[in-house]
């Protein structure tokens, strides 16, 4: 009886598969429940909504439809009254257009403005290298320092028929690039001897110091650092020596990375396995090859994202130079704006500055994200 | 001490009583803190003599064989390792470390390495022999561990067991005249053990002087001339292998190998 | 020798209560003997760190002599010809000192300090939180928020808002979003009771309150102990709290007068007044930190696993109970270490006060050295302000991380 059942049953054709119902998949169901879960969240989803459609639409209407993209050329320049008219309606982009050279290269003169343009090109060319996995060799390190002598003898000329620039004249983006990059990588070699020496348990003395430095420069903001390198370093020196104000920002950017960098590297020191360091003893090797062949190679490779990142904030903090009167990005961005002609267009501009740094930004806080993502990977195999 | 033992292949080898001891402990005491870790552990080890220490976790049997190539420090008593006094003078420890190997229970393989730069690092480095030269010594040893063809792979690439094993023919290509060897197999899965110990029975007949801390009581039973049995700090007792597992004489050893013979 | 305990097997462990201790050793004057190495490259490394140091100093003497610069703390009696726009004391420029100038800057950073993290944290938690919320559009828009403004320069962000404060209308075409609070060009006022006498007597009642109320918290928390029952606290409280300050209030004349900003001529009388630039720094700076509050909030929550609220909702614990007595003590390990530090960071920030005209330390110190001379005195009062931040802040970290401190094995 019961194997006629079993039988009928199985003979009988099994239903159509129907798609599922519309309130279970597909773009309304989604909506039901990410948006409009609860009343609660429904609420939230309105109001955010309402304040982004209100703000977009303004923005847009600003940006876009409203703007002045180039004024015409009048007898003293450029004639700004059709831009002036749409102040508060619309943007006007014209104010970039015009201004665009004196914000990225300063007070760089116009004819060698392709100096500047070239040397950006090589420190974006850089980046893309070094963030490449392929290329983390040491063969890396020559790469570097012949690009930043490139960079240099582009920038102040002298030679191969280039005329002399001297530093009082560059500004912009390149500075902005210059102050952060050559930073990072002179503060580098600083900040592994940091590191290694707050973590030398037979040499107190140095490991004080190292201790002293390292939390000295992290408790004071950096612009206290600037203000000492504009005014306390030409005590520092001896009379009739005099050293250019750039130079100074400079090194107090190396001194300030440098503390910042030698935590970084530190941790990494400290993740790095005991076992590692006693093997390498054991073997008997010196604590300098040990340090050099065994530590610091697996150490740094470690702590790469967290450099990024540190870097990420050394390129927003460059901004700072301003308040000590040399032409960064910003600062250069906002002279451009104090001309008497094109007062009154500081958003045009802060728009504009603020998108140039979101982009590298931006950029290299996706890398170093990607990158932890790819070294946790390889790790956990 | 000095007895011929036969091996499971009958091949027959004697630790060297007439040489002078590879290792000599006397009275070698050690402090963590206040906690006295080490004490009045005293021992010799003859040339190509092959000694097994066991005991408890924790009790001190590490410890007493890091001290050994200086990993780690004692502060009383005397340690003497191929002929060479262990004190505070850096000369000294140059001089003995070249001649201990020693074999890590993580195995500690340096993983930005290939194998192959893994055993030539300390030869080109310590030993100053030119690359070429190392390169052949390490292919000869990594051939004797019985996995020459990993040569360009990286550790990550490796078994455990085969990591170990490379650790092996690492500490082999300095040409050590004492093998120290702290919990090799405590790290493998079950499987890969026994390819191990292979390796350290192989190396063990070739003469090499060997201390090896260690669970494996079938390895101590194959191979080692004598075992010391180690608890709290002090060395308890000490024999033949044979003696020692079938007629303990002291209570510590009695408890400790019931503790662990339990599943065999 | 030793003794077997029969019921446990164990015994006393000879290794914890030694009998001799470690013995000290000597050095012996070799190149080999680590010791004398390391006293001989530490005199090395300190001998040349000192000799740049004695060599900079030198300099520095010369220079200033040179230049006919004062030095010591002096200047901080002399009369002081600064301008200061807002202040919490009395400052009369050309009469006043250098020192007092300086105070003035110190209260005014703060006046940040203190109002921009309790802001930024509050906004920094919503934020944190909304990044975790199951409504995809919210997390989104906070995802966004966190992201641009970490990707732009904190001084531009300032620049920005300050930007926008100046291009508010004047006082007579003032912003009046809610009744008694007005914003413009010259300011955001808003409307303040008046301070009377009897009011330091209430403050009173309310801290005794306060005290009362912890006690009968402990109280009832060894009763909980004894006796397995917890009385309400929160009755006492709301007694203590509110209704014993209110009562000395209405005994003292429940006295309360509002000072409303109206306007009077080109501009606002009564009531608070931020002005444009304290308003600007606190916005930007406040946006700007709230975005890393925010991820430190969301690791935070995240940290605490899921199983967690399960096995406390199993051993049948209310939902405000598991957040309070599990989740939350452990999201506050993970969270609290890397907050104070976003709030060091925050202080730090309002250095940047400089750059747009408002008058904190830094400001204040620079105009100082400026005007005297005597750089090395200024930079050593602004980072000693700094240092004393920040040793604070790491202290606080230190004591709390040892008192949470999970025991491990």
């Amino acid at each position: 009886m019961a194997e006629a059942n079993i039988a009928a049953a199985g003979a009988a054709p099994l239903p159509a598969r129907e798609r599922p119902p519309a309130n279970i998949v597909g773009p309304v169901a989604w909506a039901r429940a990410n948006l409009f879960s609860s009343w609660w969240s429904t609420a939230i989803t309105l109001v955010l909504l309402y304040v982004i459609l209100r703000a977009g639409w303004g923005f847009i209407s600003w940006g876009l439809i409203h703007a002045i993209w180039t004024v015409p050329q009048g007898a003293n320049g450029p004639d700004t009254a059709s831009c002036r008219a749409a102040i508060g309606a619309g943007a006007c982009w014209a104010v970039i257009g015009e201004k665009y050279r004196f914000m990225l290269f300063g007070f760089y003169p116009f004819s060698q403005q392709w100096r500047p343009a070239i040397v950006v090109l090589l420190f974006i060319g850089l980046f893309l290298v070094s963030a490449n996995r392929r290329f983390w060799r040491k063969e890396l390190a020559l790469i570097w320092i012949v690009t930043m002598i490139v960079i240099g003898v582009l920038m102040w000329g002298g030679i191969l028929g280039m005329p002399h620039v001297a530093q009082d004249q560059w500004g912009g983006l390149p500075i902005t690039l210059i102050l952060a990059t050559f930073g990072l990588a002179l503060a580098f070699p600083l900040s592994v001897f940091v590191a290694l020496g707050r973590r030398s348990t037979r040499l107190p003395a140095v490991k004080m110091l190292c201790v002293a430095y390292v939390e000295l420069i992290r408790g004071v903001p950096l612009i206290s650092l600037l203000f000492m390198a504009s005014v306390m370093f030409p005590l520092f020196l001896p009379e009739g020596v005099d050293i250019d104000k750039l130079l100074r920002a400079q090194v107090a950017i190396i001194l300030f990375a440098g503390a910042y960098l030698a935590e970084v590297v530190r941790a990494g020191l400290q993740a790095l396995p005991k076992g590692q360091g006693e093997a390498a003893d054991a073997l008997g090797l010196s604590y300098w090859k040990k340090t050099l062949l065994i530590i610091l190679p697996q150490a740094l490779r470690l702590v790469i994202p967290p450099l990024v990142n540190t870097f990420i904030g050394f390129f927003k903090d460059t901004s700072l130079v301003l308040i000590i009167g040399i032409f960064d990005l910003l600062k250069s961005g906002i002279t451009a704006i104090a001309d008497p002609n094109w007062q009154g267009f500081g958003n045009e501009m802060y728009v504009t500055l603020a998108v140039i740094y979101f982009v590298f930004c931006f950029a290299m806080s996706k890398y170093s994200r990607g990158l932890e993502r790819e070294l946790d990977r390889a790790r956990r195999r | 001490m000095s007895t011929a033992m036969e091996t499971a292949n009958g091949a027959t080898h004697a630790p060297d009583a007439s040489a002078p001891p590879a290792i000599v402990l006397d009275k070698v005491n050690k402090w963590y803190g206040s906690m006295h870790v080490l004490r009045d552990v005293s021992m010799t080890v003859a040339e190509k003599e092959r000694v097994v220490v066991c005991g408890p976790s924790g009790s001190g049997k590490s410890t007493m064989i890091r001290c050994i190539n200086r990993l780690e420090t004692h502060q009383e008593g005397r340690i003497v390792v191929d002929g060479t006094e262990l004190t505070d003078d850096l000369r000294a420890l140059d001089t003995i470390r070249r001649e201990v190997g020693m074999v890590f229970q993580s195995f500690n393989l340096f993983p930005h390495l290939t194998i192959l730069e893994n055993c030539t690092l300390a030869p080109i480095w310590v030993r100053k022999m030119p690359k070429a030269e190392a390169e052949e010594l390490a292919m000869y040893y990594l051939g004797r561990v019985k996995i020459p063809e990993q040569a360009k792979k990286y550790p990550g690439q490796l078994s455990g067991g085969q990591q170990q094993r490379v650790a092996i023919a690492r500490a082999l290509c300095m040409k050590p005249k004492i093998m120290l060897f702290d919990e090799p197999t405590s790290a493998l899965d079950p499987e890969m053990i026994k390819e191990v110990l292979d390796t350290m029975v192989t190396l063990a007949e070739s003469g090499m002087t060997m201390v090896c801390v260690t669970h494996e009581m079938g390895f101590a039973r194959q191979v080692a001339d004598r075992v010391v049995f180690m608890d709290r700090g002090e060395v308890v007792e000490s024999g033949p292998p044979a003696r020692m597992f079938e007629d303990p004489q002291t209570d510590r050893l009695k408890l400790f190998l019931s503790q662990i013979l339990r599943g065999h | 020798m030793e003794t077997i305990d029969s019921m446990s097997g164990t015994t006393l462990d000879p290794r914890l209560n030694p009998s001799r201790a470690a013995p000290k050793k000597g050095m012996t004057l070799s190149w080999s003997d680590p010791k004398l190495r390391a006293i001989f490259w530490q005199v090395v490394i300190i001998g040349a760190v000192a000799g740049i140091v004695w060599y900079l100093t030198r300099n520095t003497n010369r220079n200033l002599e040179s230049r006919h610069i004062a030095t010591g703390f002096g200047f901080l009696f002399q009369s002081a010809s600064i301008p200061i726009g807002e202040s919490l004391l009395d400052f009369t420029p050309s009469v006043s000192t250098y020192g007092r100038a300086l105070v003035i800057g110190l209260l005014n950073t703060l006046k940040i300090a203190v109002v921009g993290v309790v802001l930024a944290t509050i906004l920094g938690t919503v934020v944190g939180i909304g990044r975790l919320s199951p409504n995809w559009l919210l997390s989104r828009v906070t995802a966004v928020y966190v992201e641009t403004l970490r990707d732009i320069p904190v001084l531009l962000q300032l620049i920005f808002w300050y930007g926008l404060m100046q291009a508010l209308p004047g006082p007579r075409q003032a912003l009046n979003p809610v009744p008694g609070v007005f914003l413009s060009n010259r300011g955001l006022k808003v409307p303040m009771f008046d301070w009377q006498a009897e009011y330091w007597w209430v403050l009173l009642a309310f801290v005794v309150g306060l005290i009362g109320t912890l006690a009968y918290r402990r109280s009832a928390k060894r009763k909980q102990e004894e006796t397995g029952e917890r009385p309400r606290v929160w009755p006492a409280g709301v007694l203590l709290l509110i209704a014993f300050p209110g009562v000395v209030w209405a005994a003292l004349g429940a006295q309360f007068s509002v000072d409303v900003p109206a306007l009077r001529g080109f501009n606002f009388q009564g009531g608070v007044t931020m002005t444009p630039e304290y308003t600007a720094l606190l916005v930007g700076l406040v946006a700007y930190t709230a975005t890393y509050i925010a991820e430190i909030v969301r690791s935070g929550i995240l940290a605490v696993p899921q199983g967690q609220w399960e096995a406390g909702g199993a051993l049948g614990l209310h939902r405000g109970k598991v957040m309070s007595q599990i989740v939350l003590p452990q999201a506050l390990r993970v969270i609290v270490p890397p907050m104070t530090s976003q709030y060091l960071n925050l202080i730090k920030n309002s250095s940047l006060a400089v750059a747009i005209g408002y008058q904190d330390i830094v400001s204040i110190a620079n105009t100082t050295l400026n005007q005297t001379g005597q750089a090395i005195e200024g930079i050593f009062i602004i980072m000693l302000v700094y240092l004393t931040f920040s040793l604070s802040i790491s202290l606080f970290m230190n004591w709390y991380n040892a008192r949470i401190a999970l025991v491990e094995r």
